[in-house]
């Protein structure tokens, strides 16, 4: 078993260094025909950089993507920053330099990976996939009977901020930061799934299509480990086959799929706010361009987030959507379950939490609003504020770094719901409602609880779950997102997730229940 | 302005505390040497499996005791001076007060066996005991070997630590069968499967002989009484129950037998001074509890009560309907109300096991009158405010039955036996009770 385990891991390993390693093959060369095409598809005015092109860039061969990267970013905002001392706006370029070096570099590579996608797929994905499920599986027999095996989780340098941490944050960091901010870099990673968008979309992979299938695939494995971990637990069992039944069907196929009708791609789960640019003024307008389907994805959109949301998290809590529905919880359950214990607890941090995560939310909020102002009265400035300025704002410091680079990133460190904790506007929104109008609670047995400190630890929330159950109280918090771990590592049978009536549902307690009736009546009723 | 001083951060004296600051602005100080600050006692083992940090056993976090103007002291209390009311540290330093709670807790059982204080012996009680066991069985190469002598729920927790970290145990039990001067048969049988299917060497029936030492005045091998037979080993864990850990009230003139002697009101025989939790020994047993109890329930649950009377709320201890739950490896264990080892005179029982021998249930209730007496249930978790009720409304054993859907405390989604459950009942008793449905208001109308 634990050779196999040792031969999984080294597998794994070795895809995982394949893939790192071809970020550095292949070569890129931009023809004049490819250069001329782009010139007029994207509509260039700016003779600055079409002739700092042709001298530097096209028919010239770059070994690495960070030369041919540099070269062209350079060009394009020693471009842009002449134009705009010359105040000549219809000449800048106003696309992100690495988004357009990326469109370029797609189609100017050449090279070993692009002309073996499907070996390249196998040595990366398909390495990474075996290698993991074969280090995963044997677990159903090295960990013993089924039930809670955390043992040594915090005696591991993986799960307890030690050196394997900190390694697995710099590369989901560095992952992120290529991902947001230089896809240019990583387009051999989009070669090797170009055949699957293909088969799926019609068309080649883009750094986002690679995002989406990276991302069903990790979870698919880490649900496996899930599903064999938690074997004894039916909810979660289901709860884990739920969010990856959304995410792979959801997130992943239906969108693709919807391209490939020439429909608009839309993830009929993602609701606002956490899906930010609903109401931004491009998707407006594509949504209503493309017919009766645009339309019913307009109305459905603000029925998800108005009506549906909302009276779900009535009835069941914000669970149904975080951690049974959403995929950055579907992520931080499956990847991020060995992080769990990772999160903070104390009062200072709740107190942050609370501020910053319904700042987000506020910030949506006001962004939105000036978005629609402005689409409803063609302003571009509202205040002195710029519309696309606010929007540029929020999407590089929530929806990317915040939701990506710190969401993710900071797994290892943080623990597996630094976004959905912090910063996801939706889960506050959700948060808001789950609090004050809902049947969704957990319940503490009267007075079983032993003081252990396991659910609190394993709140992936960081709620000090043990404050309440030593009381003999419930839990009524607007962050807990019913992923149902605390009453799984419950050594005493303590906890339980349940939806009943809202009476009695929030109720504060000094004397435990067991002890004389005469003083629990006297002190809890007075 | 009156000061309490507790001896003993444990559970006991930290819920008195906490109490007493919410009734009153007396000035609080709680003396213990052996850790900074209250931490879950029965959470010391999740620190050794890797579950747990030790910091994640602490309730309250550091801020808690300054903010809430309880003095914490680190330091062992070597003399009660109860005529001047004034404690002398093992320090030399002196501590008055105006009130005094004892409540110092349980220290493990030694019996006097050849060898029980050398090297790489130790209970499984205190803080250090951890940090002991941590050096003297980090792992299986160090340790190649641990033998626990004592089959309670202290020894079955060590056993599960050991094999955590792939330890070799050997499990003495005195008794024919695991914990069975408290446990059923059937449920005791189930315990030892338990174990065995961990690969815990459990050896039942046996005493321990002696303790061998090495050349370096560590433990080398046991001896079993019975057989003879030496066991090669290098920690032995000694968890044959604890006992009231009263030496520093030995000699102060507090009335003291095995525990420190109290009333109903958990005043000792001198004015101004209490005794709650492990250490205390009531003058009556109350009910059908034991003198002295043990448990992590009844020591919060007298530190609750003591409060009220020190904050001229005079009150007495009377604990409600009994309960209790523990972990057996994978099997979880609550129990409410009472079922005995052995039913008495008056009583009827009735069991039903699963067919993958990992859960059950045990009732227990009157013969003559149907009234439903007590549930030990394994593998299933119930609601304690379900039984709490059902006992204090004296329901029959047919009123349970029919509500054990409202009873039932599992997560979501798992598979339910109650139908299976009043198939087995209805058979042996010839009756027709009928499940009702799971209902809200019901379980909620408390």
């Amino acid at each position: 078993m634990k050779l196999l385990q040792n031969i999984g891991l080294s597998l794994f390993l070795t895809g995982l260094a394949i893939f790192i390693s071809l970020i550095f093959l292949g070569k890129y060369k931009v023809s004049s025909e490819l250069f001329e095409q782009t010139i007029s598809n994207k509509n260039i005015k700016s003779e600055l950089f079409i002739t700092d092109m042709n001298s530097n860039v096209v028919g010239k061969q770059f070994t690495n993507p960070f030369s041919f990267s540099l070269a062209i970013t350079s060009a394009l905002k020693n471009a842009n920053t002449i134009h705009k001392q010359r105040s000549e706006w219809n000449k800048v370029i106003w696309e992100k330099p690495h988004s357009f070096s990326y469109q370029l570099a797609k189609n100017a590579g050449t090279g070993l990976v692009k002309e073996n996608k499907g070996l390249f797929w196998l040595l990366t994905f398909g390495l990474g996939i075996v290698g993991a499920l074969l280090f995963v599986i044997p677990t159903v027999i090295t960990l013993g009977p089924k039930g809670i095996k955390n043992n040594g989780v915090f005696l591991s340098a993986a799960t307890n901020r030690g050196w394997i941490g900190w390694l697995v944050f710099i590369f989901l960091v560095s992952f992120y930061l290529l991902l947001y901010f230089a896809p240019d870099y990583i387009v051999n990673w989009t070669y090797i799934v170009d055949p699957i968008s293909q088969q799926l979309s019609g068309h080649l992979a883009s750094q986002w299509f690679l995002y989406g299938f990276l991302y069903c695939t990790v979870m698919t494995v880490m649900a496996v480990r899930m599903y064999i971990k938690y074997r004894h637990n039916k909810y979660q069992i289901l709860r884990t086959t739920s969010v990856l039944f959304f995410q792979i069907v959801f997130a992943f196929l239906i969108p693709e799929i919807l391209v490939r009708f020439e429909k608009p791609w839309y993830d009929f789960k993602n609701a606002f706010p956490l899906d930010y640019d609903f109401f931004f003024k491009w998707n407006l307008d594509e949504l209503i361009s493309s017919g009766g389907f645009g339309l019913f994805i307009l109305v459905w959109g603000i029925v998800l987030t108005l009506v549906i949301v909302p009276v779900m998290v009535y009835f069941f809590g914000k669970r149904w959507y975080c951690s049974w529905v959403c995929g950055c919880g579907g992520l931080a359950e499956t990847l991020g379950d060995p992080y769990r214990q990772l999160s903070n607890k104390t009062l200072k941090v709740w107190k942050f939490e609370r501020w910053i995560v319904h700042g987000v939310f506020v910030f949506a909020l006001l962004m939105t609003g000036l978005t629609l102002y402005s689409y409803f009265t063609g302003t571009q400035e509202t205040l002195g504020i710029k519309t696309q300025t606010i929007q540029d704002v929020y999407g590089f410091l929530i929806g990317a770094v915040f939701a990506g680079v710190i969401g993710t990133g900071f797994y290892p460190i943080f623990g597996n719901r630094v976004w959905c904790r912090f910063g996801c506007p939706l889960a506050a929104y959700l948060g808001i409602v789950q609090r004050f109008k809902s049947r969704f609670r957990i319940t503490t047995n009267g007075g079983q609880c032993i003081s252990c400190g396991n659910c609190s630890t394993y709140c992936e929330q960081g709620i000090d779950v043990r404050a309440y159950a030593q009381k003999g109280e419930n839990i009524v918090r607007a962050s807990c997102v019913g992923c149902g771990i605390c009453a799984a590592v419950c050594p005493r049978g303590v906890l339980k997730l349940e939806n009943g009536p809202e009476k009695g549902r929030i109720n504060p307690t000094e004397i435990l229940l067991g002890n004389d009736i005469d003083l629990l009546k006297l002190v809890n009723e007075k | 302005m009156e000061h309490i001083v507790i001896i003993g951060n444990g559970i006991s004296g930290i819920t008195a505390a906490r109490h007493i600051r919410k009734l009153s602005d007396k000035q609080i100080t709680i003396i213990s040497g052996e850790s900074e600050f209250f931490f879950s006692r029965t959470a010391l083992m999740y620190v050794y499996m890797g579950h747990l940090k030790f910091e994640h056993t602490q309730p309250y976090e550091p801020w808690f005791w300054k903010k809430n103007n309880i003095s914490l002291k680190k330091g062992w209390v070597s003399n009660i001076d109860t005529s001047s009311k004034k404690l002398t540290c093992s320090n030399g330093e002196t501590v008055t007060y105006d009130k005094l709670i004892i409540a110092t807790g349980s220290k493990p059982n030694k019996f006097g066996w050849p060898g029980q204080d050398l090297k790489g012996v130790m209970g499984m009680y205190h803080k250090q005991d951890l940090e002991n066991l941590e050096k003297y069985a980090p792992n299986n190469k160090v340790c190649k070997r641990a033998v626990i002598v004592g089959g309670g729920l202290i020894g079955i927790e060590l056993a599960e630590m050991l094999h955590s970290r792939n330890i070799p145990v050997t499990f003495l039990v005195r008794e024919d069968s695991f914990w069975d001067g408290i446990l059923p048969k059937e449920e005791s049988a189930m315990v030892n499967r338990e174990i065995r299917d961990h690969h815990i060497d459990l050896r039942l029936g046996v005493n321990l002989k002696e303790i061998i030492a090495d050349k370096n005045g560590k433990v080398k091998s046991i001896i079993i009484a019975e057989t003879g037979e030496e066991i090669e080993c290098d920690v032995v864990g000694l968890t044959a129950g604890v006992s009231p850990n009263i030496d520093v009230v030995k000699n102060s003139g507090i009335e003291i037998n095995r525990g420190v002697k109290v009333n109903r009101f958990l005043e000792t025989n001198i004015k101004d001074i209490y005794a709650i939790g492990d250490c205390a020994e009531q003058n009556e047993a109350i009910d059908q509890r034991r003198p002295i109890e043990a448990v992590w329930y009844t020591g919060r649950m007298m530190g609750e009560t003591v409060a009220q009377t020190i904050c001229d709320n005079k009150i007495e201890y009377k604990p409600g309907h009994w309960f209790n739950s523990a972990k057996f490896f994978e099997i979880e264990y609550q129990t409410y109300g009472w079922v005995w080892a052995q039913p008495k005179e008056h009583e009827a029982r009735f069991y039903w096991e699963h067919t993958n021998g990992k859960k059950c249930i045990h009732l227990n209730y009157d013969k003559n009158t149907r009234q439903f007496i007590g549930i030990n249930n394994f593998g299933i978790r119930m609601r304690h405010e379900f039984f709490d009720k059902v006992l204090n409304e004296k329901r029959s054993i047919e009123h349970v039955l029919e509500h054990l859907a409202d009873a039932n405390f599992d997560p979501e989604f798992y598979t339910l036996h109650e139908s299976e459950i009043l198939a087995k009942f209805n058979k042996e008793n010839n009756t027709s009770i009928q499940l009702k449905k799971k209902n809200w208001k019901r379980i909620f109308s408390v």
